[in-house]
């Protein structure tokens, strides 16, 4: 379950709703008998906003640092990292929505990265798995993913671990049925899910009953 | 002989796995993460059509396209496509973007065929559309006979006939199929998400015509395999094509889409078995007749099914009267491949449902006609010891008996893995400084099951040091070469190979040094002896030190809501033969792997093929269901340490009884058996007669 941030509309000089607003409330209620006018108004304010198809600038605010690049429009925030920067931690394992292992902080939110385009993340802090260990120490969260073993390919990791930074940011001690709701964005293949919220827990503080990893000898011939 | 240590300190310990730190921070570079200078985006255009004889492709316009650097044919001149998603072309261009624009802009001049069959149960039938041309669909029947079945069965107290079928299943790593490959002068350089760097080389090499010594594999982290990731694959040489095209490195990874349509599966099966038992309880009588697809290859070349569906029956069980026929039939769709224990979750999941049925038909438990029948004594026990961990005496009621809406109920089953022995085939070395730093490297890799993390493991322990001070090489064919990670033979093959390579390092450091034992805090002293010349030694695999084959039982606990048809899985426990453990954190992970992969075949896993235009219908995550971290059960993990067995690969086995248990679970709680994997809600609820059965697509 991925929430977007506050929906801000910073790009463009002119957002929709200013520029509906501009019109005033006599216009918008009587709009049919205007409509003429109002398309000449719009296509005369989009051409205005009208970028690309070709690369324009676009600055990003990734892990407190300014990355200026020269994207088509039609890219996105996970694109543009992975093959526009070195920033290569945020994983493409479906890029449309389905997987998690794109996902990043948005302003602090968790999205999934393949589904925001990198010009509408302008202007929003972004925060991706390469942001989490500051000077080289780890997170609590990166801390309890290694310490429960809660990866194996580790492909999925980047994704779950910003998941649950962003679960534990917002809620500190969260239910196991917490955990889970948070990490249902998230797929993982190898079937690391146990352990992963093992390492939620663990990272929130919460004693978690170990019921598993007995060892048992048998006698056998 | 070699032995393993009586005295252990870090192995059957609970190391962490070494390269976690490069995997939580975003530091590890995955294949599909590398930027090599100049690198080129690189896509594939693949057959919207099931069967069509292709007569031109263009790639002109293309080429045109702003940033696209090369263009290359899957296959020169006219040529046949056989499935939807078989490779056409490939470009490569400088970014995503423009790949997108020149697939869209090359021009195929094709003749669709309407000739083609995506189902199994079709194209068994006579005068179904062929495949390959000429070629039945059908193998020829592969028999099996032993005693005389017919008259077997008039001796039975019991008889049960039952048809269980299983879907066929895609792997879906989470990084897709695909590499960077750089071709220049000096030869090829492969950056592949690979299970197999050895296989990749000679796949490359041969592809490509050139000596393997001209080809090297690198690969530091690969996002997952299954089985699936041995060779070079069309898109590793489609991606070395354009690159020598181009001159520059390309990397091309295979879309979600694409993982669904070329890059293989596990075959399908529909096991008719018909079982009987005399009246102690012995199995007695067994006739099988079976038919699977490993999709479009089982046809063409090899004479009409080169194999590749069929099972082992009856699985575990020694039965005295056989008679077993099986068949691979062809389907217009891509090509099976090794999963995760080929062939036995379905051979598992037929005998288990038929041994449930039986013994209820008997009056008997189901887990006291499995201690009754199953021949091998290690697993019996496994059985003894599961059943105390889910509490089988309590839990284990009459069939349909659970009362209330939704009903709870409890299943077992078995699994054999002949594998997890090691190869011989393995060899390493070692660099030891003068500083006391310590390299090993080994042809191998690690896809995830941690590989790196147990070579690190077994080292300290020979050499009397701390894992973190071990550092671990593999992926990379320059390295002694190593077994592909396969049959879950990697950890059975390196760990005696670093027992090797410590064992002659503590030898020679030992004679060169003056030191009696160099080991622990001898070490650094001893490594300064060397003066300013390293040490390199070798090793080699020991065949005292790893075990096999593996044993497993595992018990399931569901609850179905027989008003929705809902299975929700609430327990499982997983007893397996681990031999001598290295290290259980990692063990314990692949465990629970085993038992989730085996957990989405019994319930959500299907390749879905339509019919009426031969296209995958479910090539992506929202369609093509995998376990969530919400539908992941309570597992148990009983680890059977016997280290007198030596190492014992245990990646295969933990997948294959999960189905039969599921399975075998629901028909306890509901009373009456849903034999289709996957068990939707769908089918619970056409089994208990509330809705007519699903129509297939």
């Amino acid at each position: 379950m991925k929430k977007a941030g506050k929906d801000k509309d910073v790009f463009g000089a002119v957002s929709r709703r200013t520029f509906i607003k501009g019109l005033g409330a006599t216009a918008v209620s009587t709009v049919a008998a205007q409509t003429a006018a109002v398309a000449q108004e719009l296509e005369r304010v989009n051409a205005e906003k009208v970028v690309g198809p070709g690369a324009v600038p676009v600055t990003l605010t990734v892990n407190g640092e300014k990355l200026q690049l020269q994207l088509e429009p039609r890219v996105t925030l996970l694109d543009a990292l992975r093959n526009y920067s070195s920033l290569t931690g945020s994983k493409e394992g479906c890029d449309r929505a389905a997987c998690g292992a794109c996902t990043v902080l948005f302003d602090g939110a968790p999205i999934y990265g393949c589904q925001k385009l990198a010009i509408e993340a302008q202007g929003h802090e972004i925060t991706t798995i390469e942001g989490l260990a500051k000077n080289g120490s780890l997170t609590k969260v990166q801390q309890a993913f290694i310490d429960k073993d809660a990866l194996q390919c580790g492909y999925c990791t980047p994704g779950f671990v910003m998941s649950v930074t962003a679960l534990l940011n917002k809620n500190p001690r969260p239910t196991l049925e917490e955990a889970k709701h948070a990490c249902s964005g998230n797929l993982c293949r190898c079937g690391t899910q146990p352990h992963i919220l093992k390492a939620v827990l663990e990272a929130a503080g919460i004693g978690m009953a170990e019921k598993t990893g007995k060892t048992e000898g048998i006698k056998h011939a | 002989m070699p032995e393993w240590p009586t005295v252990r300190k870090y192995i059957s310990g609970d190391t962490r796995r070494v390269d976690a730190v490069p995997k939580v921070t975003g530091r590890a570079r995955y294949s599909s993460d590398i930027q090599a200078t100049g690198w080129l985006y690189g896509m594939i255009l693949r057959s919207k059509w099931p069967a069509a004889k292709i007569l031109s492709v263009n790639l002109d316009k293309a080429l045109k396209i702003p940033g696209i650097k090369a263009a290359v044919l899957a296959r020169d001149g006219q040529f046949t496509v056989r499935y939807y998603g078989e490779e056409i072309a490939a470009v490569a261009g400088t970014t995503k973007q423009a790949c997108l624009d020149a697939l869209r802009a090359i021009e195929v001049n094709a003749e669709p065929s309407p000739d083609f069959v995506v189902h199994e149960d079709d194209a068994i039938k006579d005068g179904s559309p062929q495949v390959w041309k000429g070629v039945s669909n059908a193998s020829d029947p592969h028999v099996r006979k032993r005693g005389d079945v017919d008259s077997a069965f008039s001796e039975c107290a019991a008889i049960i006939e039952g048809f269980y079928s299983t879907p066929v299943q895609l792997h879906n790593p989470m990084e897709t199929h695909g590499n960077t490959v750089s071709w220049t002068d000096e030869g090829v350089t492969v950056w592949a998400s690979t299970q197999g760097i050895g296989s990749v080389q000679d796949g490359f090499a041969g592809a490509l015509g050139l000596d393997a010594s001209k080809v090297r594999v690198l690969t530091d982290y690969m996002g997952g395999g299954f089985g699936s990731k041995f060779g070079a694959g069309v898109e590793g040489v489609l991606a070395a094509r354009l690159s020598k095209q181009a001159n520059a490195p390309v990397r091309l990874m295979l879309t979600r889409f694409d993982e669904a349509l070329a890059v293989g599966n596990r075959p399908s099966s529909f096991q008719k078995i018909k079982m009987g038992a005399l009246a102690d309880g012995k199995l007695h009588a067994f006739q099988l007749e079976n038919y699977g697809t490993p999709g479009v290859g089982a046809g063409g070349d090899s004479g009409g099914g080169g194999g590749g569906a069929n099972i082992q029956a009856p699985y575990l069980y020694k039965v005295p009267n056989i008679h077993s026929s099986q068949r691979s039939v062809a389907v217009n769709a891509g090509s099976a491949r090794a999963f995760r224990a080929p062939g036995n979750p379905p051979a598992s999941y037929g005998m288990e449902c038929a041994m449930d049925e039986l013994a209820v038909k008997l009056g008997m438990d189901p887990l006291e006609f499995r201690l009754i029948n199953d021949p091998v004594e290690i697993r019996r026990n496994e059985y003894n010891v599961g059943a105390a961990h889910i509490g089988w005496k309590e839990k284990y009621k009459k069939p349909g008996s659970s009362p209330g809406v939704v009903k709870t109920g409890i299943g077992c089953a078995g699994a054999n893995w002949p594998g997890g022995r090691g190869s011989p085939d393995t060899s390493g070395e070692a660099q030891i400084n003068p500083d006391g730093s310590i390299e090993i490297r080994i042809g191998v890799q690690d896809i995830g099951t941690g590989t790196k993390t147990v070579i690190a493991v077994v080292a300290a322990e020979m050499l009397g040091l701390r894992p973190d001070q071990i550092t671990v090489k593999v992926g990379d064919t320059n390295f002694p070469p190593g077994t592909g990670s396969g049959g879950s033979n990697t950890c059975p093959s390196v760990a005696p190979v670093v027992y090797d390579v410590c064992s002659n390092a503590l030898q020679q450091l030992q004679s060169k040094s003056g030191f009696a034992d160099a080991r622990g805090d001898n070490w650094f002293p001893a490594c300064k002896k060397l003066g300013v010349t390293p040490l390199k030694v070798t090793g080699q695999w020991q065949q005292s030190l790893a075990g096999g084959p593996a044993y497993g039982v595992q018990f399931a606990e569901v609850e179905v809501d027989t008003e929705t048809g809902l299975v929700t899985v609430k327990k499982i426990v997983a007893v397996h033969d681990c031999g001598l453990i290295i290290d259980h954190l990692t063990l314990e992970s692949q465990i629970n792997g085993g038992c989730i992969i085996g957990m989405g075949y019994a319930l959500y896993e299907e390749r879905v093929m339509d019919r009426v235009s031969g296209v995958v219908l479910n090539p992506n995550f929202e369609t093509y269901k995998l376990s969530g971290i919400a539908d992941v059960p309570e597992i148990e993990a009983v680890l059977i340490n016997m280290p007198e067995r030596g190492v014992i690969g245990i990646g295969e086995p933990s997948t294959v009884p999960t189905a039969g248990a599921i399975a075998n679970a629901v028909a306890n709680a509901i009373g009456v058996r849903v034999p289709h994997l996957p068990i939707t809600p769908a089918k619970v609820l056409a089994a208990l007669g509330k809705v007519p059965p699903p129509v297939t697509a």
